[in-house]
């Protein structure tokens, strides 16, 4: 068990709009630990898109990522590279 | 207990469950439930999430089909919302710490969430109109899962709603429909109508009842005597009107042994007693209350009830099934009717300002002659099963009777050039029901087999009140002079050139004007079913020569209140039974 934490910067042109926020919740709920995701002071569940559309995370935001449980390291890297990865939009 | 009092449309008293047919741009009122409840509540809650994914991966399976898979991703976000984990848990504890409906829960939730999406950049701040879309189908879902039982239910209910809309009474499951409450609405809307039609009790014009009865399982007592709703009654209370509702159903059966009497006067003159319908199956109902044949037919139900256009062989088949439960009795078929309505206004080009005085009826079906056609295509062709006659509704002006008329030779032709059995000489009447062809009905009686008075539209455009603005209601009757005055020169052309005239407004079917119309000459009524019974026995009480002199006095008062005092005062002397005395 650990608590595992990475920075991600949102790099495609509209953040983290419907698609690619379902994207990332939905690759978030294949892992077993607890994620979060934090934008300056406000904490929320990377597994609720409801949640994850709150942040109005936007082009070059930075976001840190939390995860704690047996697949915390798993989940964390493949987290961040979708989000790397533009989430294959430009 | 909430008492509320508004207009009584439809007698009798109901008492049943509630079941809240919510309006999807409603407010959401704030409405606690016991604590005991909440499990419920948050049950109900989960069956209608899961009734929305289903819905909701249907819709996403047609868009992929129609319109391709990157326009139907969107759904995956609205999934996504109802799969939530944290959103439910809000839900959840929205529910049981307020003790309040699942349905305010979600309104209240997704709002403040809607709100600040509102405060994002752009892009992101159109996703709001995706949270409303889950709001609103999780609210259709809630409030809606008796909306869609309404065409089957297992158990008795009244249905309480802010208005009711024709294609939602066209859906009802009428075995199982006790009463009906409504917030908006007057003694001639399209609810009033309907449920006079099916005999069920209904008060309309209660402003807020869909308020009070929202939320929970309740008891509710729809009065439509006495225009009373009481939502949730005390023991005491329900055993009164328990009391109330069997003398109810004491006189109903009374005024059974009446069912097989012919409709004659003490002096020997026989009066015709036609039924209005709207569905074939009430065909039955008429016959049942002694009724001898249907005097209005009205088909703009086909139109309403149903999402496509009907076909020709819809009509047909509704047409057909009217006619063969008449047997060899007439069966007056309306033509389309609508106008001021969804149907019609979805195909004008621009919304009309005044649509009671714009495209409908006639107009309509002149200016959309393939709809017309078809109807009277199906209308010719079931005439060949029985005694069928074709009425035309708002007719102002000769010129629209002689195209209507045109057309019906058109559709014959084809019909005959096609092999297709009909037939081309059917008795074709037109609705007496605006002023001007009051006026005129001796010209308009050289030119039609029949005239069928339609009270409530004469009244509306006479008096130049709108039935269903509460503000005016009050000045909406026919019993101004002005009214009866058109009413009596019609009886009396019909009678100089030999054409009949029925009556088939709402006053047909009051006994408050049976004597008035006997005394004006009318020998035809054409009334809602459940009125049958009462009508009869007014012409069974009374002889000729009293209907005459009461018409003699009538003409004697210039006012609408004097006339409809004396009305109720002569009738009840030689009726006391008809007013519950």
């Amino acid at each position: 068990m650990a608590v595992v934490e990475q920075d991600v910067t949102i790099v495609n042109k509209y953040g983290l709009h419907a698609r690619p926020a379902m994207q990332f919740v939905e690759l978030a709920n294949r892992y077993s630990c607890g994620i979060e995701v934090t934008k300056a002071s406000l904490t929320v569940d990377a597994k609720s898109i409801m949640s994850v559309m709150r942040l109005a995370a936007t082009k070059g935001t930075v976001l840190k990522i939390t995860a704690d449980g047996d697949d915390a390291h798993t989940a964390i890297t493949s987290l961040a590279e979708l989000v790397d990865s533009g989430f294959g939009e430009t | 207990m909430i008492r509320k009092t508004g207009i009584g449309v439809s007698p009798g008293v109901a008492i049943a469950q509630v079941v809240v047919i919510d309006n999807e741009e409603f407010d959401i009122p704030e409405r606690h439930v016991s604590v005991d409840h909440a499990q419920g509540e948050i049950d109900r809650l989960k069956e209608a999430i899961v009734v929305s994914q289903e819905e909701i991966l249907d819709l996403q399976r047609r868009t992929v089909e129609r319109i391709g898979t990157e326009a139907a991703r969107i759904f995956d976000f609205h999934l996504g919302l109802l799969d939530d984990k944290v959103l439910f848990q809000k839900f959840n504890d929205t529910i049981t710490s307020g003790n309040v409906t699942a349905e305010y829960a979600v309104a209240t939730v997704l709002r403040a969430y809607a709100k600040e999406f509102l405060s994002m950049p752009q892009y992101l701040a159109e996703r709001v109109k995706d949270v409303y879309d889950i709001e609103k189908r999780l609210l259709r879902n809630l409030t809606g899962q008796s909306r869609q039982s309404l065409s089957h239910l297992d158990r008795d209910v009244a249905v309480v709603a802010h208005d009711m809309t024709p294609s939602q009474t066209a859906g009802m499951d009428r075995e199982h429909i006790k009463g009906i409450a409504t917030d908006a609405g007057g003694a001639t809307s399209h609810t009033a109508i309907v449920a006079r039609a099916l005999g069920i009790p209904a008060v309309v014009g209660l402003n807020d009842i869909t308020a009070a009865a929202t939320g929970g399982e309740m008891t509710i007592i729809i009065d439509g005597t006495r225009g009373q709703v009481i939502v949730d009654p005390d023991q005491d209370t329900l055993r009164e009107f328990e009391q109330i509702a069997r003398q109810q159903d004491e006189f109903v059966h009374s005024l059974d042994a009446l069912r097989k009497l012919p409709a004659i006067t003490k002096d020997g003159h026989e009066i015709s007693l036609f039924g209005n319908i709207e569905f074939p199956e009430e065909v039955d109902t008429v016959m049942n209350k002694g009724g001898y044949g249907i005097g209005l037919y009205r088909t703009e139900f086909l139109f309403l009830g149903a999402d496509t256009e009907p076909s020709e062989e819809d009509h047909y088949r509704a047409y057909c099934k009217v006619i063969k439960a008449c047997g060899d009795k007439p069966v007056i078929i309306r033509t389309l009717d609508l106008g001021a309505d969804k149907y019609t206004q979805s195909r004008a080009r621009n919304p009309e300002r005044n649509p009671f005085l714009g495209c409908r009826s006639i107009r309509f079906c002149l200016r959309n002659i393939p709809i017309f056609k078809r109807q009277i295509r199906a209308i010719l062709r079931a005439s060949v099963h029985g005694d069928v006659q074709m009425l035309f509704p708002l007719v102002t002006n000769l010129t629209e009777l002689r195209q209507a008329k045109s057309l019906v030779r058109d559709v014959a032709e084809d019909l005959e050039e096609e092999g297709l059995a009909h037939r081309p000489d059917l008795p074709i009447g037109i609705m007496v029901e605006v002023p001007s062809a009051a006026l005129q009905a001796d010209a308009f009686a050289k030119e039609v087999d029949f005239f069928s008075i339609g009270t409530n539209d004469l009244v509306q455009y006479t008096l130049a009140v709108d039935r269903g603005n509460e503000n005016v209601a009050s000045l909406f009757t026919a019993a101004h002079p002005a009214v009866l005055r058109l009413i009596r020169e019609v009886i009396r052309t019909g009678l100089q050139h030999e054409v009949p005239v029925s009556l088939c407004g709402e006053i047909a079917g009051d006994p408050t004007y049976t004597l008035l119309l006997l005394g004006l000459g009318l020998r035809r009524f054409s009334c809602t079913p459940s009125a049958i019974p009462e009508i009869k026995k007014v012409v069974r009480s009374i002889t000729i020569q009293q209907s005459l002199e009461v018409a003699r006095q009538v003409s004697r008062f210039d006012t609408d209140q004097e006339i409809t005092n004396y009305l109720r005062t002569v009738t009840r002397k030689i009726i006391p039974e008809v007013f519950g005395d």
